[in-house]
């Protein structure tokens, strides 16, 4: 690493404290808290939501919620407290000294600013930059973050830029004052793999350039593993180990490092291995035996959903006789065909937009196919249109699971009352005490504790949420249920615990899945065959073992490399390797 | 169960804000006071006698007016005829305006494009014009003042309800409710418009105070509820001729009455936003 002195840190934390006040009483958001990080250091603070890692960041940064104060302890910045500085000294520190990336680049912009004029702002309140050279710093300050033609980007908005792009624009941004602290607040979620992957090497090339100390919260163990040399590990508030990556990774000492580790799929870990409370899983049911020749449970045939048909040529445009332009059509689904027989799991994998979520509530009934059919049991169901889709019998077979289970139940409803929405409607259960058994024990199934079910969603966490969504789901026996990223917006611990429910549930029911995600690893563990889609289209198709060890297609190959692995030997050093690339 | 969590949440409210608890006690005395007001005030309203224009007094708490009739009584007296219009007027818009506005946001197309304009068309008029347009037009009665009232106030419901029914159409759980097999119209009924009634709330709050001020100002210019029913607006123009010669309670204390009812109104609305909303519970 780097063979600078590293008598004196260039931040200090010392036995940190902070209380907020709220209706339930003080919550103790962070308790005491110490470490000290060097220059040339990138420390990775991980943990899962709720345990404190970005009320510290917004704490060294002094950007603190009003209802949250430092109850102990003391942050020391260069010789500074900033704990006990006034607002004067820590507006001017912040940019300038220590600068922050955020967790959502397109939120953290200013929608209606171009971002060279977002970045000339910081240079003005910072620096003594002459007016007439802001915009050629501006630029050098674009150029450093890798980003290709930065004398037209300069005049670009923050819509006109991708969202890996926008966080190259953040992160021109928080360097431009050549800070000597950068705190980067999870800063590749909401992004693919692929662009996390480079913003990921690019924050580190820039930090090894310019001997920056980084700060690096994330949940993801994986990706904290590879690009920090020091981990802090939190929860619920408390720093429960810190050490060298490798120390924690090859030696984790608390019970919670370890449980954490486990959960974090591994490129050949099994579903078992993620959690240590499973239980033995029921045997499959056996399906019934079905005559030779008969159809699959689903037959997706040269689907195509198309997006934007009509004329650029405004009506104005045409009233005066202009020429009327046909715009071509985007075509979101190209032309996919695929097959889920009975008890299969099928993995759809690819980044955004890729299509997997078209062509998941296309075959969902959600949406209409522009052509192609959707073959159930032989019986075409994209001959029904979806405006009546809800009517019909055949609505109970296809459910789903979604991606975000806080926003896919209705704020308004409790638990109970979300799960009895589809018997009531599909299977015309009216009958209150029926209702009540049939609930109690779909959340028997799901492992819902009972006395949750009269809770509203915001009083449940986010894994008993996603219960509630599956329970749901399940509730009217579906044959295929499609599960569009059902553990993305879970921490990992849970996500090994809602796996493991839904292999449960599929031996025990013997439901097909189709599996969308953008993580190969998380795929593979519940999937027997996967399907990846790129631009629209299927490029490769096979076991989930083939495709992880031998993929055929460039593109699939780069999404394998780009997941973040929990890899010691990686951590160690090779992240100082390659040189850094120019990426459009 | 429910009846006793809803009460603690009330009591939750009503103590966690002190804006709230004064705008509630004074909601409650306006309740009260319209519905026992007649047979709880000391003279008949429009019993007129020999002692004219006296100043306040312990006999007349608020003085007598040019009729000698005690304006203590008629101003407690006139709160049910004000409140009442105010009531139905929002009421109505608040109905139609939902329902409108509420096609608009989750259809869209023609739906929104007819709602969009009527409502812009509406907005065009100086509403208090509006509102004398149609009542001089329709004639001089407490119904045509409610729906005067009732239509300057439907483009404020519609739009609210266009839009928060909008943002929430293509939702996770509306997504959830239509593979549950909800149709169309009861997925917007059950599902997403119940979401939509916090900003509803403080929107009808505020619309209270103006249908209220609206109510008394048609009133005030002679249009709407007549003499000698005794109603703020036209007590307030009444007296407004005596202020100059020094009799100054005439006008003053139905213009009080006023002032109090509008306060509430529009001091209650973050009250009722709280109280309806399910996430402020824990």
């Amino acid at each position: 690493m780097n063979d600078a002195p590293k008598t004196v840190p260039i931040l200090s934390v010392q036995g940190l404290s902070v209380d907020f006040r709220t209706r339930a009483g003080t919550v103790h958001a962070v308790k005491d808290l110490s470490f000290d990080l060097f220059r040339g250091e990138m420390i990775g603070v991980v943990g899962e939501s709720g345990s404190g890692k970005s009320v510290t960041a917004f704490n060294i940064m002094g950007i603190l919620d009003p209802a949250g104060r430092v109850a102990k302890g003391s942050i020391v910045f260069e010789g500074l407290d900033l704990t006990t500085a006034d607002e004067g000294a820590l507006s001017e520190i912040r940019g300038r000294e220590a600068s922050m990336i955020f967790q959502n680049p397109r939120v953290a912009l200013n929608p209606i600013r171009q971002v060279g004029t977002q970045i000339e702002d910081v240079l003005r309140r910072h620096t003594n930059t002459l007016t007439k050279d802001l915009k050629k710093k501006a630029i050098e300050a674009l150029d450093a973050v890798r980003i290709r033609h930065p004398e037209q980007r300069y005049y670009a908005y923050p819509y006109e830029l991708s969202g890996g792009m926008c966080q190259r624009v953040m992160i021109a941004l928080a360097l431009a004052c050549n800070p000597s602290l950068l705190i980067a607040d999870e800063p590749t979620t909401g992004l693919d793999v692929t662009t996390q992957k480079t913003i990921m090497d690019l924050v580190r090339d820039l930090a090894r350039e310019r001997n920056l100390a980084t700060i690096l919260i994330t949940h993801d163990l994986g990706l904290a593993s590879q690009y920090c040399q020091r981990l802090v590990v939190m929860r619920s508030g408390e720093a429960v180990e810190a050490g060298t990556t490798e120390e924690i990774f090859l030696n984790p000492k608390h019970p919670y490092t370890i449980k954490l580790i486990k959960a974090t799929p591994r490129i050949d870990s099994r579903l078992e291995d993620l959690s240590d409370d499973v239980v033995e899983r029921p045997a499959a049911q056996p399906l019934p035996v079905r005559p030779e020749g008969a159809p699959p449970l689903l037959e997706v045939r040269n689907l195509v959903k198309e997006y934007g048909i009509g004329s650029s040529t405004s009506w104005f445009g045409r009233l005066l006789g202009r020429k009327v332009e046909e715009k071509k059509p985007f075509r979101a689904v190209d032309d996919v065909s695929f097959i889920v027989g009975h008890g299969e799991s099928v993995g759809l994998v690819g980044e955004s937009g890729c299509g997997k979520s078209t062509t998941s509530n296309t075959v969902t009934r959600l949406l209409d196919p522009t052509s192609g059919e959707i073959l159930f049991e032989g019986q075409d169901l994209a001959k029904i249109p979806c405006k009546g889709f809800a009517g019909v019998p055949e609505r109970r077979l296809i459910q789903m699971v979604f991606q975000d289970p806080t926003e896919s139940l209705n704020p308004r409803f409790t638990a109970w009352r979300c799960i009895a929405d589809p018997l009531m409607r599909l299977d015309g259960m009216r009958n209150k005490a029926e209702l009540d058994a049939r609930i109690r024990e779909l959340a028997g199934m799901v492992g819902l504790p009972e006395h949750l079910l009269t809770r509203f969603p915001h009083q449940l966490s986010g894994g008993q949420k996603a219960r509630v969504g599956i329970a749901r789901a399940i509730s009217v026996s579906p044959k295929l249920l499609i599960l569009d990223e059902p553990t993305s917006a879970l921490d990992v611990s849970v996500q090994a615990i809602v796996l493991n429910l839904l292999a449960d549930l599929q031996a025990r029911l013997g439901m097909s899945y189709i599996f969308v995600s953008h993580d190969l690893n998380v795929v593979r563990l519940l999937c027997d065959r996967v399907i990846v889609m790129n631009a629209g289209r299927i490029i490769e198709t096979g076991t989930a073992d083939e495709i992880l060890t031998n993929p055929r297609d460039p593109y699939t190959r780069s999404l394998i490399e780009a997941v973040p692995h929990l890899d010691v030997l990686a951590a160690n050093d090779k992240t100082f390797a390659e040189e850094p690339k120019c990426i459009a | 169960m429910a009846v006793n969590e809803f009460l603690k949440h009330l009591k939750y409210i009503l103590t966690e804000n002190p804006v709230t608890l004064v705008s509630g006690s004074l909601f409650v005395l306006l309740i009260v006071l319209a519905i026992l007001g007649p047979s709880i005030v000391p003279y008949d309203p429009y019993a007129s006698s020999a002692a004219t224009l006296q100043p306040p007094s312990w006999q007349h708490w608020f003085g007598t007016d040019q009729l000698g009739r005690d304006v203590f009584s008629r101003v407690i007296v006139a709160t049910r005829l004000d409140i009442t219009i105010a009531i139905v007027a929002v009421l109505l818009s608040f109905v139609i305006g939902s329902i409108a506005g509420s096609a608009a946001g989750y259809y869209g197309g023609w739906i929104d494009r007819v709602v969009g304009r009527l409502t812009d068309t509406i907005m065009a008029f100086p509403l208090f014009v509006l509102a004398m347009g149609i009542v001089a037009a329709m004639g001089n009665t407490v119904e045509n003042i409610v729906y005067a009232t009732a239509l300057i106030n439907l483009p404020f419901y519609a739009r609210v309800a266009r839009a928060e029914v909008n943002v929430r159409r293509e939702a996770g759980f509306v997504q959830a409710a239509r593979l549950a097999g909800n149709s169309d119209v009861r997925l917007l009924a059950t599902q997403i418009y119940p979401n939509v009634l916090p900003p509803m709330m403080v929107q009808i709050s505020l619309n209270m105070g103006w249908a209220i001020l609206n109510a008394a100002g048609l009133s005030f210019i002679g249009l709407g509820v007549r003499p000698p029913t005794p109603e703020w607006g036209i007590m307030v123009a009444e007296g407004a001729t005596y202020i100059v010669s020094g009799e100054w309670w005439l006008a003053l204390f139905p213009g009080a009455a006023l002032m109090l009812a509008v306060f509430c109104f529009n001091l209650l609305g973050d009250g009722l936003r709280d109280l309806i909303d399910p996430r402020q519970r824990t």
